[in-house]
């Protein structure tokens, strides 16, 4: 297949028969045996992927072998970046430098050798594993909502249409008229992906049922959750299945209009999703009269500005409409008065990916997947103190142990686990013992967490839960909206309350009042942002006390983080005299004579930490 | 930037809002002008109101609302430097105190020479980087202060 399409390649399409004539002939041009190069273009840009696009480039130009090099979304395996597959094969090589492409050229793409140096070692077995398949990491996924990330170049809508792309479309606009779509969702059970889990089809059906119009769907695509990355991953790397999903939800709703509301944090994935956009109209996929169905949707982006709050419902459609972007109560839920007091549905990103396969393979199948109350996959941004940082797909009902130590290979640098973080500012952190934990949204709500978005946060030894409260707090406190008392008032004397214990200043009597300002905050704030904030604090209360009442009672931060708490030392015997803390200091606090210890006046000493980060010697120690 | 050709190139970006739009064009027109221009001047503003009948007093209320919008000139580069929850937890303090300490910011967000403009974001979405910062559109990942030095410094000459 050629690498640039030709452009008269999009054409407009304009009833399922082409579609299908389209996609059996893309099939049928696919050579199998051909090989193919697939190169993660978008979170491992920033680990010089486009040197390593370029390298391949210009070797195999240079050897002139027939392959195809594909620019891809996201893989998953981000701690491994760059990365890249290399199909019929299915080779997967992590952490490529161009150096390596010269020899992954001539043997893997030229003999479909593996280059064992280059390969994967799995840290357990000290074995190296060729096949991206077998890897741990990617072994123990169920892809629904990521089928074709990192498969396709999302910039290229024909490979999402050979992909079954728009199949599902085509089959809701010809087969199923839309309380059909509703139903088929409902009884798939699927349920939000945004964070508090409402019935999909549910939501569908009373904005179907609401009068007035014309209806809006919206794409919520302002993923504010820090330490999430679920939907950026999808937009960046198959914005289509997402544009489809929206499609189908705006036919089932009976909505004309539709707006995607996008962070604007994530300047690929809006590229992504403006060019995914143009070429749908083009192929008449969108716009008027959808495959000559007369079903007409018109889709636009908005972009957030930098404020978490709109990643609510409410505040959403408010900064749609160019206000503040503050929430209101509810009721009207949106599905009565939405957008410009219309009818409108909200769904997030991976609430909307999930529907393609959903109407194309039916409820029963996605149904058969995940728990009773929780069906489906769910993806998740795994990230802090784990080995395998990135974007794992998983069936619910896994255990937590399984997403953390298998999925996600266990904590680095020979570290214990502490918690796992789930929800951000709205979840909670789960400690070790209820590791077995299964995914789904009762058992995380049953524990003080939440499901949330899908951001994983790992938390190992070194990682202080008071700290962690605190920087939640913190958060939270700079993105309310200011609107009710409780959020406003209330998270601002929870943040002090914090600060002053990691200051080394607290009280016993400090832990009461926090938790009572927590329940009130939960029970009183407007919207979810209020309502959920004080999740943090209270699981960290609940399962790490003993770490509070160490800053409290005993002065000191267990973990070693509170900089009031701490002190940098060096052991004398250990230090080599290198000078290299000394050079690093930024305050001149660390003195001594080449090859003799040195030592660190405390009354200069910042505790910043780079003392400690430099030495080679293990000679600075933290008390 | 003289007041005239910043109206005379905002005229071009208001042309492609519809004006009966109104409040619902304010947004993105804002984004583009920002852009454009670097931040968002009040002569430019007060085109904006006219143009989509809606109150200066009511963009004011916008501007201020949304963290990326900046009512004064940037810098030429614009870091944005992620707190979010794993960068805090790999080590983003230290971070953003050091690109604060070298670039001598002294409190402000933006350096004396205009070069630089620092904005602290609550998670760019990058977690298996961090801890991380963007500077324009590009990403550097798992960052130490010693690497971020260099980075700055790179930018510097």
């Amino acid at each position: 297949m050629p690498k640039d399409r030709k452009k008269q390649d999009i054409q407009r399409i304009n009833n399922p028969k082409e579609l299908e004539a389209l996609r059996e002939k893309l099939k049928r041009d696919r050579d199998k045996d051909r090989v193919r190069i697939r190169i993660c273009m978008t979170g491992c840009r920033a680990h010089g992927a486009e040197e390593i696009l370029k390298a391949f480039q210009e070797e195999v130009g240079k050897r002139k072998l027939d392959a195809e090099i594909v620019s891809t979304g996201c893989h998953g395996f981000c701690a491994q970046a760059p990365v890249l597959v290399v199909d019929p094969y299915g080779i997967f090589y992590g952490g490529v430098r161009p150096q390596d492409v010269p020899e992954i050229v001539s043997q893997t793409v030229e003999k479909g050798k593996p280059v064992e140096h280059l390969l994967y070692t799995d840290p357990r077995s000290g074995k190296t594993i060729a096949q991206a398949s077998e890897i741990p990491f990617y072994k123990n996924q169920q892809k629904v909502v990521l089928r074709n990330c990192g498969e396709i170049d999302p910039t290229d809508m024909l490979q999402y249409i050979e992909r079954d792309g728009y199949a599902a479309l085509a089959k809701a606009l010809t087969q199923m008229d839309p309380p059909g779509v509703v139903q088929e969702v409902l009884s798939s059970g699927l349920r939000g992906r945004g964070g508090a889990g409402f019935p999909t089809g549910r939501k569908w059906s009373f904005t179907a049922a609401a009068s007035g119009g014309p209806k809006y769907m919206i794409c919520n695509a302002d993923e504010g959750d820090p330490g999430a990355f679920m939907d950026r991953a999808v937009l960046e790397g198959d914005p289509h299945a997402a544009i489809e999903g929206m499609t189908i939800a705006a036919y089932a709703i009976g909505a004309s209009e539709g707006y995607v509301y996008v962070r604007a944090e994530y300047p690929i994935a809006v590229d992504h999703l403006k060019k995914a956009l143009a070429d749908a109209k083009a192929m008449g996929l969108l716009g008027e009269n959808i495959l000559g169905s007369g079903f007409s949707f018109h889709v636009k982006i908005k972009k957030g500005s930098g404020a978490f709050v709109c990643g609510e419902e409410t505040a959403l459609i408010a900064s749609i409409e160019g206000k503040r972007g503050m929430p209101r109560p509810r009721p009207p839920f949106p599905a009565q008065s939405g957008v410009w007091g219309k009818p409108t549905s909200i769904n997030n990103v991976e609430t909307l990916a999930n529907v393609p396969p959903i109407v194309l393979n039916g409820s029963k199948w996605y149904s058969g997947i995940g728990t009773e109350s929780s069906r489906g996959t769910k993806v998740f941004a795994l990230a802090g103190k784990v080995n395998n940082t990135g974007l794992v797909e998983v069936p619910m009902g896994i255990t937590l142990k399984e997403v953390v130590f298998e999925v996600g290979g266990g904590i680095p640098d020979g570290r214990n686990f502490k918690a796992v973080q789930t929800g951000g500012p709205s979840g909670g952190c789960i400690p070790e013992e209820m590791l077995d934990l299964p995914v789904d949204y009762e058992s995380l709500a049953k524990v003080g967490a939440i499901m949330g978005s899908g951001g994983m946060i790992v938390a190992d030894d070194r990682t202080c839960m008071v700290d962690v409260s605190r920087f939640f707090m913190d958060f939270i406190q700079d993105e309310s909206c200011g609107k009710c008392v409780p959020c406003r008032i209330g998270t601002k004397r929870m943040l002090e309350i914090l600060i002053d214990i990691c200051g080394g200043r607290g009280t016993v009597e400090d832990l009461q009042t926090l938790e009572d300002l927590a329940y009130s905050i939960k029970d009183t704030a407007l919207c979810g942002l209020g309502q959920t904030a004080p999740n943090p604090v209270l699981t960290t209360l609940k399962y790490f006390r003993d770490e509070y009442l160490a800053h409290i009672e005993e002065g000191t931060c267990p973990a070693k983080v509170c900089k009031a708490l701490i002190q940098y030392r060096i052991i004398p015997e250990a230090c080599t005299g290198c000078g290299a803390c000394l050079k690093a200091c930024p305050t001149q606090a660390i003195t001594g004579e080449k090859k003799e210890a040195h030592i660190i006046a405390q009354e200069l000493c910042i505790k910043c930490g780079m003392c400690y980060s430099t030495c080679r010697f293990d000679a600075i120690e933290v008390e | 930037m003289s007041m005239q050709t910043g109206t005379a190139d905002i005229t071009a970006l208001l042309e492609q809002y519809p004006p009966e739009e109104g409040q619902g064009a304010l947004m993105g027109l804002l984004q583009d002008i920002q852009e454009q221009l670097g931040y968002l001047p009040v002569e430019a503003l007060e085109a904006v109101s006219k143009y989509l009948k809606v109150p200066l007093s009511h963009i004011y209320g916008v501007i201020s609302f949304y963290a990326q919008f900046s009512l004064v000139p940037r810098g030429k580069h614009i870091i944005k430097m992620c707190m979010g929850t794993a960068c805090h937890i790999r080590g983003g303090q230290m971070v953003l105190d050091e690109i604060r300490s070298y670039l001598n910011l002294n409190g402000r967000d933006t350096t004396e020479d205009k070069l630089f403009s620092l904005e602290v974001v609550r998670c760019l979405g990058t977690c298996f980087l961090a801890p991380v910062m963007m500077i324009g559109n590009k990403y550097y990942g798992k960052l130490t202060t010693a690497k971020v030095r260099k980075i700055l410094k790179s930018y510097q000459s």
